[in-house]
């Protein structure tokens, strides 16, 4: 919701179409295309045209941009999903670069640091927007976290199908979190937020993880 | 050390439990991309640099069956003998004949990936021929009875004292020391005798320029140099992709292999060999010849999508940034290629049936497909592998394509469709997940898996959809 909140706060009509899902992206990365497009079949009609679509989870958007094309090539509905696909923009990426956004902290002083989600990063090549904007709030300290473009583990269904490999590459993202001394932990995507955040949990660490919408929302409403 | 089983799934497992294996590799790998990043450091020479790396591989697998005619052609006037091989065991019989006609009973080796790939050691000494890898960290993996875990760096699993305990171990009349030059000097010791006696010197290619017939070997220690130099008779080995078409072709590629390989501008030797010793000339060996390798390759080379595949030169750059290289090291992957790379070859060339976990074993994170220097798009190979493990897809050349098909896992996806296509089903079984939030999250199957490194997740009080409702934001 914070999401929602921060686009109206610009002046923006949002709707919310109630008939939507999912992006259709574990069918897509497990191998199982026509799960998939069944799927994202159902959303393609949903986004009333030309309106921009704003996706507040960098992989989710790097999946309805960069591959439902893919997906649909040879399809009867390329066309729409080519639109559609173009009409699709990240939540940061909208609020800084579209919408330029300009914010005013009324947060008390805090330390933050920031995980850059691997999609937003590579398939989307979102890397400053989202620190331009913690960068307006006047009492939020931005401290640099280790590796920060190493992957926190989640990849989705990787987690599940290699829970090991994906439990040591959460705990080294923990550990590297916790170094920083900061007290949130931010992100732009819910998957490596829900990893991350189920890790930081067990392992009894105070530091708060919280996506970067609620966060910006919060200390400027 | 850990011995690992042979796949990937039990052999991850295992070298995630050994911290020594994790801290190696966790160390080995955060330096490696140190150095990488230093050498890279002008985003738009990066970028130059690395477009003009890919266009001269695209270039040359555009013509790779006319390329692989020329270079045969040019080596065979400048007094190389070509020999051809479509599988690993043709390949070793090649080499052994050679060997056998020359009555070689001795060869020392430099470093070659290919050789590999055939397991040649092993094959010549069932055949009663000695062969003593010459590349230190070869050395060392050969001493130890091992394979290497790294394509560029093949010891990087081991840590200096652990070296330093094989040597004490396993080296005649050594004394245990954690001296680096005094471990080196051992070494040097022993291949400097042995490269004196060889009968056979053999070695892997980097390049071969067909326009030239110019075989292109890079190396640091000189060990490269003394195989293919000191031996009477040099068996140089190769893939069938490490061909390029011009000479000027060479110089973007090494440089893009070196720094993002080992962070070097340069190697400390760049050989250029293009034939025997000449009748004039007072070193160098008699007869060279060139092996050159298909398995498995020209099947990939078919189709459109994976050829690219074959761009590869070999940097590592993949392995060293990928984060599940980093924590399970090279050995688990129980293949030749490991990491990324290998994630996308093994299952190409053993099929993607009897490698189906391979393409899985991957975040998708992309950190190996913005460092390739040849833009292999490695995310994307590891989903075509996937769909075609599961779904042949029409005219697929992929082998054993469709073969890896899982009822259960046809099942768990036609259950999520039938949830995510029709929005009523979707609401419903979200707002039963919101309403029962506070019953513990059944610990079964995959949950169970993920919750025991991490708390379950909570569903929030009301779902987003019902959010958007209450607080008045429309429908489309």
């Amino acid at each position: 919701m914070a999401g929602i909140e921060l686009l109206r706060r610009e002046g923006l009509e949002v709707v919310f179409p109630q008939g939507q899902t999912c992006c259709g992206q574990p069918a897509f990365n497990s191998g199982y295309s026509e799960e998939a497009r069944a799927v994202a079949r159902t959303q393609l009609a949903l986004f009333p045209e030309p309106w921009p679509v704003v996706v507040p989870s960098g992989s989710c958007a790097a999946m309805m941009r960069r591959h439902y094309p893919e997906l649909f090539a040879g399809e009867p509905d390329l066309a729409a999903v080519e639109a559609l696909a173009g009409r699709v923009h990240e939540l940061t990426e909208f609020l800084a670069g579209v919408l330029g956004v300009k914010l005013v902290d009324r947060g008390q002083p805090v330390r933050v640091t920031w995980h850059a989600s691997c999609h937003a990063l590579r398939e989307l090549g979102i890397r400053e927007e989202p620190k331009a904007l913690l960068g307006q709030l006047a009492n939020v300290e931005l401290v640099g976290l280790a590796r920060e473009r190493e992957c926190c583990g989640f990849g989705g269904t990787f987690a599940v199908r290699f829970p090991e490999i994906s439990a040591a590459m959460v705990a080294d993202k923990a550990a590297d979190v916790a170094a920083t001394g900061a007290s949130e932990l931010l992100s732009a995507d819910c998957g490596c937020l829900l990893n991350i955040a189920g890790k930081l949990e067990q392992a009894g660490s105070a530091v708060r993880p919280r996506h970067l919408a609620e966060f910006l929302w919060e200390r400027t409403r | 050390m850990t011995t690992l089983p042979a796949n990937f799934r039990a052999s991850s497992t295992a070298a995630l439990a050994d911290p020594q294996i994790r801290a190696n590799f966790r160390r080995a790998m955060d330096g490696l991309m140190a150095k990488r990043a230093a050498l890279f450091a002008d985003p738009a020479e990066w970028r130059a640099l690395r477009s003009l790396g890919t266009s001269i591989r695209r270039r040359t697998l555009a013509n790779l069956p006319d390329l692989l005619e020329r270079l045969e052609q040019r080596c065979r006037a400048n007094g190389i003998a070509v020999h051809w091989a479509e599988t690993t065991a043709e390949a070793n019989a090649a080499v052994l004949s050679i060997l056998r006609a020359h009555g070689a009973t001795r060869v020392v080796k430099g470093k070659s990936m290919v050789s590999e790939e055939m397991h040649l050691n092993d094959f010549l000494e069932e055949h009663g021929v000695e062969s003593l890898e010459s590349d230190l960290g070869e050395y060392i993996v050969q001493l130890d009875h091992e394979t290497p875990s790294h394509i560029i760096m093949p010891a990087i699993h081991k840590n200096g004292r652990q070296i330093a305990r094989l040597f004490g171990e396993k080296i005649r009349g050594a004394q245990y020391t954690e001296d680096v030059d005094t471990l080196t000097g051992m070494a040097r010791r022993i291949l400097r005798r042995k490269f004196e006696e060889a009968d056979a010197g053999l070695s892997g290619v980097n390049f071969a320029v067909a326009e030239t017939g110019t075989l292109v070997l890079i190396e640091n220690e000189g060990n490269g140099r003394m195989s293919t130099h000191v031996p009477p008779l040099h068996i140089a080995l190769m893939g069938i992709e490490k061909v390029v078409e011009r000479l000027e072709d060479v110089p973007p590629l090494l440089a893009l292999l070196c720094r993002s390989a080992t962070g070097q501008t340069i190697t400390t030797y760049t050989n250029l060999i293009s034939g025997p010793r000449g009748p004039h000339e007072k070193d160098g060996p008699r007869e060279v010849h060139l092996v050159i390798l298909d398995n498995g390759r020209s099947r990939i080379f078919l189709d459109p999508e994976l050829r690219a595949t074959l761009r590869c030169i070999r940097c590592g750059a993949c392995m060293n940034h990928c984060p599940v290289y980093t924590r399970v090291g090279g050995h688990a992957y129980a293949a030749v290629y490991p990491g990324p790379i290998g994630k996308i070859l093994t299952p190409q060339v053993e099929g993607v049936k009897a490698r189906h976990e391979l393409p899985h074993a991957s975040s998708l994170c992309g950190a190996c497909v913005e460092v390739c220097p040849v833009e292999i798009p490695i995310t994307e190979i590891l989903l075509r592998l996937r769909r075609e493990a599961s779904h042949r897809e029409p005219g697929s050349t992929v082998l054993e394509a469709g073969e890896a098909r899982d009822a259960w896992e046809d099942r768990i996806w036609a259950l999520w469709r039938r949830v995510h296509a029709s929005p009523r089903i979707y609401r419903l079984v979200s707002r039963l997940a919101t309403r029962l939030r506070r019953l513990p999250p059944p610990r079964l199957g995959p949950l169970r898996a993920w919750t025991s490194v991490r708390t379950a997740p909570r569903p929030a009080p009301r779902s987003l959809h019902e959010l958007a409702r209450e607080r008045g934001v429309p429908d489309a």
